[in-house]
């Protein structure tokens, strides 16, 4: 993948202290896993995504290691406790240096 | 009439000569690969859910959700649940890290499934103890070996 890789990613905006809260992270991204051929028979290389990282904040909450069994797009859903406002980033980081980034912004009260 | 290639392969498959079957893990690689993560640990039943659908049309996009019973406190949390596929050409699919903050062990993804086959989560509890649970499934058209 040699453009930017799009990403959605939903938090809710508000929530209230020590509420768990679901984020979905979603990536656009062949995930090509390097046991198919092209028209010409040739195998098409492997391209995935590796690694996804979420800080809350600053503070890892959650990882991912993602391997050839994930499927084109990857989605990624998951919970955390909102125990602070602040700013929750997420990060992609695939197999050939290439890596993804967004980020949200959270309200507890 | 020009050959396809795909007529080779099914000629191919007929014959037993398939250039795919070969390139499919067993349970005995997915059973190396889950001994690789867990070393003489024993392995205890339960407390693992994993869900997929039990008939699956096509293999390319599951969505499997998993969940692990634990109360996820400071002292008694998971760690990490790693899942592993028997039937796909390499059983690892995904694994997972979770914190004390993660309020709840979940997490949902979308998988590609070769095969009819059995799909494994293990995880892995803060006290270093294993935990398991699989799910079986039919798939009817497969996902990592289909043609452009």
């Amino acid at each position: 993948m040699t453009r930017p890789l799009r990403t959605i990613v939903t938090v809710p905006p508000k929530a209230t202290l020590g509420q768990l809260i679901t984020i979905r992270a979603l990536v656009q991204h062949p995930m090509e896993n390097g046991f198919r051929h092209n028209e010409y028979g040739q195998r098409i290389e492997r391209d995935i995504i590796t690694d996804f990282i979420c800080l809350y904040n600053g503070n890892e909450i959650f990882r991912l290691k993602l391997h050839t069994g994930i499927a084109a797009n990857p989605l990624i859903e998951f919970n955390t406790l909102a125990l602070e406002s602040g700013e929750i980033t997420f990060e992609w980081l695939d197999g050939n240096g290439l890596s993804a980034k967004a980020k949200a912004r959270i309200e507890v009260t | 009439m020009s050959i396809q290639r795909r007529d080779c392969l099914a000629l191919l498959t007929a014959l037993g000569l398939a250039p795919h079957s070969s390139s499919f893990a067993s349970p005995d690689q997915a059973r190396q690969a889950i001994h690789a993560l867990v070393g003489e640990i024993k392995i205890q039943t339960g407390r693992v859910k994993i869900d997929i659908p039990p008939l699956i049309e096509n293999g390319n996009s599951v969505v499997m959700t998993l969940n692990v019973e634990s109360p996820m406190t400071e002292f008694d949390y998971v760690k990490s649940v790693h899942v592993l596929a028997e039937g796909n050409p390499l059983p690892n699919i995904l694994s997972a890290y979770f914190t004390p903050r993660s309020g709840r062990a979940y997490v949902l993804s979308r998988v590609r499934l070769a095969e009819n086959q059995r799909v494994w989560a293990i995880a892995q509890m803060s006290d270093g103890s294993f935990w398991q649970g699989y799910a079986d499934t039919l798939v009817t058209t497969s996902a990592c070996t289909e043609e452009r």
